[in-house]
């Protein structure tokens, strides 16, 4: 079944939740909505699933118009960021809960959950009360049930976000496999680039009620469409500066220039938008197409395996990540190595700059 | 390390142990001491045991007031906890109203005791009053200071108008705390709105409404000053509750060792049933 959302919009009174959106979720897929805290991801998981009634649009699922058909008729199920059981069910009742809503056979109930509770590691404590239960224990129950009742759309609304570090990790290794043999509409909403890297699929990328881009995750990082795509997919944020071209070369704060290259070539001359993620900004010298800026070192925050280097040129702040433990004095001056060839060139209105010189493919 | 004995410790404690001396063991102890004393009033004292507490337990006059108060504190627990849990329910938990319910609610908490009671007594009367007057006019035979049924009507009807409100309160605070997305998880699933109470807004609320039930137990059978300045007791004794009747004791006949050895009793009687009801639910809250 497939989930289309055609021009689908959100407003309360004067205020936009959601900007007009068209998505298609085909079934058996991964789909990240990736975004900061009020982009509105919450808001069009709701419009998905049926709890909020979109204010323009349309939603078809697997080919039927289901726009306004309340949410408990369209077999969706919903797992939060905060971790939603019954409060005085026991474990295997919270779990049975929507199979007893649909009336199944007891036996069907018990083999299911029992099932379920194997794969979530919960067997152990079905007779629990969720009170009793540990955080991580407490997600995999609403996660077990939210997975029981076979739902065509399984939404999970930053499900992690609430677990301490270890527990976030254990369960996010698990996720991909809870699904790889459902041929269920998967969407994950995460305010964290890498949580998207990790689950691979597609991401939608948000900002302001806004999809700026939607595609495979991996396509999404590597070419984002505007700058808006590109900084909700880059962690730490990517550094942005103004940059002009004239003739063959790209000149940054007046003495840093490098050689526009065959794809930028026949740009035209004016002022653009440059953008670096901080991993492509080293102290080290990668190869000999980096260019050197010197800059004044802030903060530096090091934690063993890398370190996180932030510093400002001509007054704008930059964010350099690499291997290792490089140590920096604040206050400083120090030289950091753009690797010119893994940036982005953005346009005044902040499109990503592509067409520039066309590639054989 | 070797452990230092240093008793300076309990300095810090002298405070506490002299305020609560104050307010609370000396004038139980004076009670105490009346209670298993005969006194006449000049400071002479006479041992008399377990006397007193035995003449009041076989007293029927205590039976009586002790039904009556047992009746009252049941009909009122009956009547406002629902109900405060029902008003709680409809009211908006989200936007512009949302003060002004809250003041509303809180005004009635707001007002005097004894206002109350002399509010409620002039409201009430049959000949000037705008109850009265109404229950009447629509045919109703009603005076409460005359009629043991209407006095308690009226009694029960003041004491909900008083504190449901503190019912509302407790049990409102627990309902904004549930999460929206509880509702949502139960939309999703399906429930209706008597599932969405019985299994996820009772069980929440459990918590405050176990202290609103101990809270309005508690005063509820000491009740004292609304009802005294509304009926005084009466008419005759049929509403006088077990506090009405200690102080007729105390101050009104001067019996103070009788009047001491209830006081006692009363006293046992509430903090009894207070602890089992908090324990009763405690255990229920923990399995």
């Amino acid at each position: 079944m497939t989930l289309e959302l055609k021009s689908i919009g959100k407003s309360v009174g004067a205020e936009v939740h959601i900007h007009p959106t068209d998505l298609t979720l085909e079934a058996g897929s991964f789909n990240i909505l990736l975004g900061t805290t009020l982009a509105g991801k919450t808001t069009l998981m709701q419009l998905m699933a049926g709890i909020e009634r979109p204010t323009s649009g349309e939603v078809w699922f697997g080919g039927q118009n289901v726009t306004g058909v309340a949410v408990q008729k369209r077999n969706v199920s919903m797992v939060y960021q905060q971790f939603i059981n019954y409060p005085n069910y026991s474990v295997f009742e919270n779990i049975a809960s929507p199979l007893r809503v649909a009336r199944l056979p007891a036996a069907e109930i018990k083999k299911r959950v029992g099932d379920m509770a194997e794969l979530l590691k919960l067997s152990a404590m079905l007779d629990r009360r969720p009170s009793e239960l540990s955080g991580g224990q407490q997600q995999r129950t609403a996660l077990a049930r939210a997975l029981v009742k076979d739902s065509d759309l399984v939404l999970l609304d930053e499900p992690l976000a609430n677990l301490d570090f270890k527990l976030r990790e254990e369960l996010r290794d698990e996720l991909p496999r809870l699904f790889s043999d459902r041929n269920c509409i998967v969407v994950y909403a995460t305010t964290e680039p890498t949580e998207a890297l990790l689950f691979g699929g597609n991401t939608a990328t948000l900002m302001e009620g806004r999809v700026t881009q939607f595609g495979p995750t991996g396509d999404l990082y590597r070419q984002p469409n505007d700058l808006v795509s590109a900084r909700v997919f880059s962690d730490p944020p990517m550094n942005v500066a103004p940059v002009r071209k004239t003739g063959s070369e790209i000149v940054f704060g007046g003495d840093v220039r490098w050689p526009a290259g065959e794809r930028f070539q026949s740009l035209a001359d004016g002022e653009y938008l440059f953008g670096v993620r901080p991993h492509h900004v080293t102290p080290m010298r990668k190869s000999d197409a980096a260019v050197p800026v010197e800059g004044r070192v802030l903060v530096t925050e090091l934690s063993g395996s890398e370190s996180v280097v932030h510093f400002e040129i001509n007054d704008i702040p930059w964010v350099s990540q690499s291997h290792g433990i490089h140590a920096f004095d604040v206050g400083a001056s120090a030289t950091l190595y753009l690797d010119i060839t893994e940036a982005f060139y953005f346009d005044g209105e902040g499109r990503r700059i592509t067409t520039a010189a066309p590639q054989g493919h | 390390m070797n452990k230092t004995v240093n008793q300076k410790a309990w300095l810090f404690v002298v405070p506490v142990v002299l305020l609560v001396a104050f307010n609370a063991i000396i004038p139980l102890m004076t009670v105490v001491n009346y209670s298993v004393q005969e006194t006449f009033g000049d400071n002479t004292f006479f041992w008399a045991g377990v006397l007193w507490f035995e003449q009041v337990l076989n007293s029927e006059r205590f039976h009586d007031s002790l039904m009556r108060q047992i009746i009252f504190t049941a009909t009122i627990l009956a009547i406002e906890v629902p109900l405060g849990v029902a008003i709680a329910l409809t009211m908006p938990r989200k936007g512009v109203w949302v003060p002004v319910c809250l003041v509303l609610m809180a005004l009635p908490l707001l007002i005097p005791w004894n206002v109350v009671g002399a509010m409620w007594n002039i409201f009430a009367l049959p000949e000037i009053g705008l109850l009265g007057r109404m229950l009447n006019g629509i045919g109703f035979d009603y005076n409460f200071t005359r009629q043991p049924e209407d006095a308690w009507f009226t009694l029960i009807l003041m004491d909900v108008w008083h504190w449901t409100s503190l019912v509302v309160l407790l049990s409102y605070a627990g309902l904004v705390s549930i999460p929206d997305a509880y509702y949502q998880a139960a939309k999703i699933d399906g429930a209706g709105g008597w599932a969405i109470f019985r299994h996820i807004q009772l069980p929440k609320m459990k918590r405050v409404l176990t202290i609103a039930i101990l809270l309005r137990f508690m005063d509820s059978f000491m009740i004292y000053t609304e009802a005294v300045v509304l009926t005084g007791g009466g008419p005759g004794n049929s509403t006088t509750l077990l506090s009405i009747d200690l102080v007729k004791i105390a101050l009104g006949q001067f019996d103070l060792g009788p009047a001491a050895a209830m006081s006692l009793i009363y006293f046992l009687i509430i903090l009894l049933v207070s602890w089992v009801f908090y324990t009763l639910m405690m255990r229920n809250e923990q399995q």
